[in-house]
């Protein structure tokens, strides 16, 4: 066993003094070595701030060892910066220095994340001098119905040699608000951090607390969650593929798409009435049984609109004019994709074999990977894979559980006190971290959400790079990336 | 009085006053396609209503062409529309070299939509205007083209002859000027900015083209650039129609119900495009124009071949 880290089950505790506390050269090193050498990814990184010394905590997804590898180090007032050597630390590092105040020492680029303390979007932001540069600013109003943002394109012409992506315009202080807990209003707060991933977030949040208390959950109830998951995954992947025909002007996939998705919503609304899944999953079991008839229901109604799903979807792949917009627009290279970091789909369309299912041992086969050349055609197709492998999974799991389910007590919202507890789910961006540890009086004290968007916005930045500023808006759909669940 | 005066004149208020039902058409077409129920055909009377009564909002980095622009575009384009025959009646305002005439008004209001762009300071028109520069400057080699095979194969530059003499009395006759006729429709789509050259329903400023050059507009001066829009698509299908129809063997009545059927046919045919294909990436935008600019000099050498007995 190695002495550098502890190897944690995912959504499992463990006391937050066992965690090895290595010097900062060694664990600057450890980090550095795992997502390098090691194939590990970093699921968080971040500060807990205690009395008179500060704690950096690492933890990694070990693909070899499928478990959660987690570090600790102790700091004063700076941190040695690891963003030159492994580029995927930026965020993170940026998001430390701006919520506990620690410096990182030699980070090329830091910059404010969020801007927590206001001023929001006055930035220092890199610009190009020479009479023929145009600059482009965009947003955060958006001409469209999205979340803000800021984007700041260094063009020549209709090239983008530069884009720098601003955000913190969704800052709500999700995080702080979760501190105190588990009460109340925790399940409401986790479940709108990012409202598109309410499922997945909810089932991290019980995950959570059923590892920390050693709940067994029913198989059938297991299956029920991920079924919620996957009806989750088809409605936003529907979703961005009927919006990425929508933007190259091809309308019959575009309004196809746009009401099949609602078809998914409806059936998550089937479940638990709610069309976004809110407040369908609890700690230790579900808040409504599901009867045999209606999973019967859900079976035609599941053959029916996929049915439907597949000829829009056929109509768009087939498209001649469609794939030549989205073919070798907007690619990120393996390469560059994991020097990054990338996670969920924009790093399987890289070719990356990512995801925190199989990484993290569980029942799963990913689909096929290794033929994707990371542009915008990859990311659409990376999704219809998925999709496919959702209704295999959605048709198995509904005969599974054609007898309905009956739900367990409920377990009380209580973690243990100081713990350090994580749970890794791959919602369908892909894998969304949860991080919480408790204080002496098993309060939590410090709650993370480290949503995919937070790997991935960088890799939208570096799609752009000598790519037709007019083929914004398609890189930008093909990663479709939360600004809540980044600015929390 | 003339009895073309009176029907270039009546034809001319119908296009004036039945302009803005194309955009419709298109749209109740995309709508079919995409299984909606889609906006009402007459919409954009509601919307240019609408709009007259709001008030105009000028950018405080204007110049003042932004003021200017919009009645310029819509005298201009109102003017060409005079010039052009309508339902098989030529136009009283004719003469010989209207055609260069007809096609220079449209040119100034691209110069003043471009102007009143650049006007504004926005970073988004001034990429709109040099996409829009960069393509009707190919789109203007399209239309020189279409222009030269109508003036040599009718022997004038008068709109009138050049548009309604092309005798047609065989396929063999006919495949020259269906070949002008297409590489006008693409001229149209591109100059009216339609899939696969423009996605007139986009709100995404980076990929605009047209729309980017019209977003500061608002009240009375959107209302006149919007129906001078509309006002231009009848006018392009108004001189493909006038183009297809051959003179001389239909009865007026006929001459003129075919022309209006016509041009609703362009309009379905447009939407039928715009539902059926996604847009061009920019660098393809090239080649489709320079395609359109080859058709008509491939029409003259079918003449010339085929027609003529080939080269003596």
């Amino acid at each position: 066993m190695n002495k550098n880290y502890l190897l944690l089950k995912n959504a499992s505790a463990v006391p937050f003094g066992s965690i090895p506390l290595l010097p900062e050269s060694e664990f600057d090193a450890v980090c550095l070595k795992s997502v390098r050498e090691e194939k590990c990814r970093i699921a968080a990184f971040f500060a807990v701030p205690r009395a008179e010394e500060n704690f950096l905590i690492a933890i990694f997804i070990d693909p070899a060892a499928k478990a959660l590898r987690v570090l600790r180090c102790a700091v004063r007032e700076k941190f040695t910066s690891l963003t030159a050597h492994y580029a995927g630390f930026n965020r993170f590092e940026r998001d430390i220095w701006e919520s506990s105040g620690l410096e990182p020492v030699g980070h090329p680029n830091l910059k404010p994340l969020r801007f927590p303390a206001g001023n929001i979007g006055e930035m220092d932001f890199f610009t190009m001098n020479g009479g023929a540069v145009h600059e482009v600013a965009v947003g955060p109003v958006h001409a469209g119905v999205i979340e803000p943002g800021h984007f700041r394109f260094e063009c020549m012409g209709e090239t983008v040699y530069s884009l720098e992506i601003s955000l913190g315009y969704q800052h709500r202080g999700v995080e702080k608000m979760l501190t105190g807990g588990p009460d109340k209003k925790m399940a409401h707060l986790i479940e709108s951090a990012a409202g598109d991933s309410s499922i997945a977030a909810a089932l991290n949040r019980c995950r959570m607390i059923e590892g920390a208390a050693g709940t067994e959950i029913p198989e059938k109830v297991v299956i029920l969650r991920r079924i919620a998951l996957e009806l989750e995954r088809c409605a936003n992947h529907i979703g961005d593929l009927g919006a990425l025909a929508g933007d190259v002007a091809f309308l019959p996939t575009a309004s196809f798409c746009g009401r099949i998705r609602g078809e998914y919503l409806n059936m998550t609304a089937e479940l638990c009435g709610n069309r976004f899944g809110r407040n369908f999953i609890v700690p230790g079991s579900l808040r409504y049984p599901v009867s045999a008839e209606k999973v019967a229901k859900l079976q035609t109604w599941l053959e029916k609109v996929s049915a439907e799903l597949w000829n829009a979807l056929e109509l768009m792949f087939n498209s001649p004019t469609v794939l030549d917009r989205l073919e070798n627009t907007g690619t990120v290279t393996p390469e560059t994709a994991g020097k990054l970091g990338l996670v969920g789909v924009a790093a399987r369309a890289s070719g990356l074999n990512v995801d925190s299912r199989t990484d993290l041992g569980e029942t799963y086969i990913a689909p096929a990977c290794g033929k994707y050349t990371g542009d915008v055609l990859s990311r659409a197709k990376v999704r219809y894979e998925e999709l496919k492998h959702s209704h295999d999974y959605l048709r198995m799991a509904l005969l599974q559980i054609r007898d309905g389910v009956e739900i367990p007590a409920e377990v009380p919202e209580i973690l243990p006190p100081e713990v350090l507890t994580v749970s890794v789910t791959e919602a369908w961006r892909g894998e969304l971290c949860h991080a919480a540890v408790t204080g002496s009086d098993g309060k939590i004290a410090l709650y993370k959400i480290i949503d995919p968007s937070m790997h991935n916005w960088e890799g939208l930045a570096m799609a752009l790079r000598n790519e037709e500023i007019a083929h914004f808006p398609i890189c930008n759909k093909s990663f479709n990336l939360s600004y809540c669940g980044h600015d929390l | 009085m003339d009895n073309t005066l009176i029907r270039h004149i009546s034809a001319l208020a119908a296009a004036l006053f039945f302009a803005p039902l194309l955009p419709g058409i298109i749209n109740k077409v995309k709508a079919f396609f995409a299984g909606r129920k889609g906006p009402r055909l007459i919409q954009l009377y509601f919307d240019l209503a609408k709009l007259l009564k709001k008030e105009v909002i000028v950018s405080r980095s204007s110049g003042g062409i932004i003021r200017i622009a919009p009645s310029v575009i819509l005298a201009f384009t109102i003017t060409a529309a005079a010039l052009l025959p309508m339902g098989g009646a030529a136009s009283p305002a004719g003469f010989a070299g209207d055609a260069l005439l007809f096609f220079y008004l449209l040119g100034t209001c691209r110069i003043f939509s471009v102007l009143a762009a650049m006007d504004t300071a926005s970073s988004f028109e001034g990429m709109g205007s040099a996409r829009e520069v960069f393509f009707s400057a190919l789109a203007e080699v399209a239309v020189f083209t279409v222009l030269a095979f109508l003036a040599l194969s009718a022997n004038s530059l008068k709109l009138a002859q050049m548009l309604c003499s092309q005798g047609v009395d065989s396929w063999m006759n006919f495949t020259p000027v269906l070949m002008t006729a297409l590489a006008m429709f693409l001229v149209l789509l591109a100059e009216n900015c339609r899939v696969p050259f423009d996605d007139p329903e986009t709100h995404l400023e980076l990929t605009m083209i047209h729309e980017a050059m019209i977003l500061d507009y608002s009240g009375t001066d959107l209302a006149a650039i919007l129906y001078a829009s509309s006002l231009k698509l009848w006018i392009f299908a108004a001189f493909i129609t006038s183009l297809l129809i051959p003179p001389g063997v239909f009865a007026v009545w006929q001459e003129t119900a075919l022309f209006f059927a016509g041009i609703i046919a362009i309009a379905v045919l447009t939407g039928i495009v715009e539902s059926s294909m996604a847009r061009f990436r920019f660098l393809k935008v090239p080649s489709l124009l320079i395609a359109a600019a080859i058709m008509p000099v491939l029409a003259l050498l079918f003449v010339i071949f085929f027609l003529n007995g080939g080269v003596q």
